[in-house]
């Protein structure tokens, strides 16, 4: 099995690419290939806690709680992309890391694929 | 001990998004990859403009006057600084008729000695086929 490293840079709301780039590592994770998910800029949004789900906005937290417990994924936000956003460590999503962009630099070092979805 | 090497492809115009910014920042991030990594171990960008990408590259950039932002000149001179490999593509600057003397193509002010090179497309297609992942911006 493979290991894929994912980046993602366009919001929860606004775009469907965080949506996609989920979907496409609840599939890979399915498969039983691990998944290392990395969230930069506008995409930071998603690794805030306390989302409400409305049938008319993306909501993916359930999925990403579902996909931490798998064990085969792991997700990271970049930490200025967020506290630039307002969002602190207090409002982070359980199961999520916090880091600098070097940690996706050295995610893509072991990862078979790496996909960037939504540089936008 | 191995390393890895990863193009930043950059096509998007300076300031109308985050993208060419999030770029040249990721592709500075490898400067600092050795604390996740064995010893030895490393990630080596290439940062390719092309297309609209290339007015990224254009002096005298205004980004802290007009927004109170560090500008893309600056990220720029950070890589090159840093000896990051920064190519240009030639064909795309022609036809925005972009000379030479307008671009960034030094970090010598603050003590650099990589210089960004201007390259034909095919350069840089070579490039992106050499390279272990490839991300476009």
């Amino acid at each position: 099995m493979g290991k894929l490293t994912i980046g993602c840079f366009s919001s929860l709301v606004g775009s469907l690419s965080l949506d996609f780039a989920v979907k496409l590592s609840e599939a890979a994770v399915k498969k039983g290939h691990s998944v290392d998910f990395w969230v930069s800029s506008n995409a930071t949004m998603l690794s805030k806690k306390g989302q409400r789900a409305f049938k008319d906005y993306s909501a993916l937290a359930k999925t990403l709680q579902e996909l931490f417990a798998t064990g085969k994924f792991q997700a990271t936000a970049c930490e200025a992309c967020a506290e630039a956003r307002g969002y602190g460590k207090e409002d982070t999503m359980e199961g999520w890391k916090r880091h600098s962009m070097d940690w996706y630099l050295a995610s893509t070092f072991s990862a078979d694929r790496v996909l960037l979805i939504g540089g936008d | 001990m191995a390393t890895r090497r990863l193009a930043f492809v950059i096509r998007s115009l300076p300031y109308k998004t985050e993208a060419s910014r999030l770029a040249l920042t990721h592709a500075i991030a490898s400067q600092t990859v050795e604390i996740y990594l064995e010893d030895g171990d490393l990630v080596e960008p290439v940062v390719c403009f092309i297309g609209d990408g290339v007015m990224n590259c254009l002096k005298n950039q205004q980004a802290m006057k007009n927004y109170g932002l560090t500008s893309i000149e600056q990220h720029m001179k950070n890589s090159l600084l840093l000896d990051l490999k920064v190519l240009i593509c030639k064909e795309d600057l022609d036809k925005f008729g972009i000379k030479e003397d307008a671009l960034i193509m030094d970090a010598e002010d603050i003590g650099g000695e990589t210089k960004a090179q201007i390259v034909p497309y095919s350069e840089i297609q070579k490039e992106m086929e050499a390279v272990d992942h490839l991300q476009f911006f």
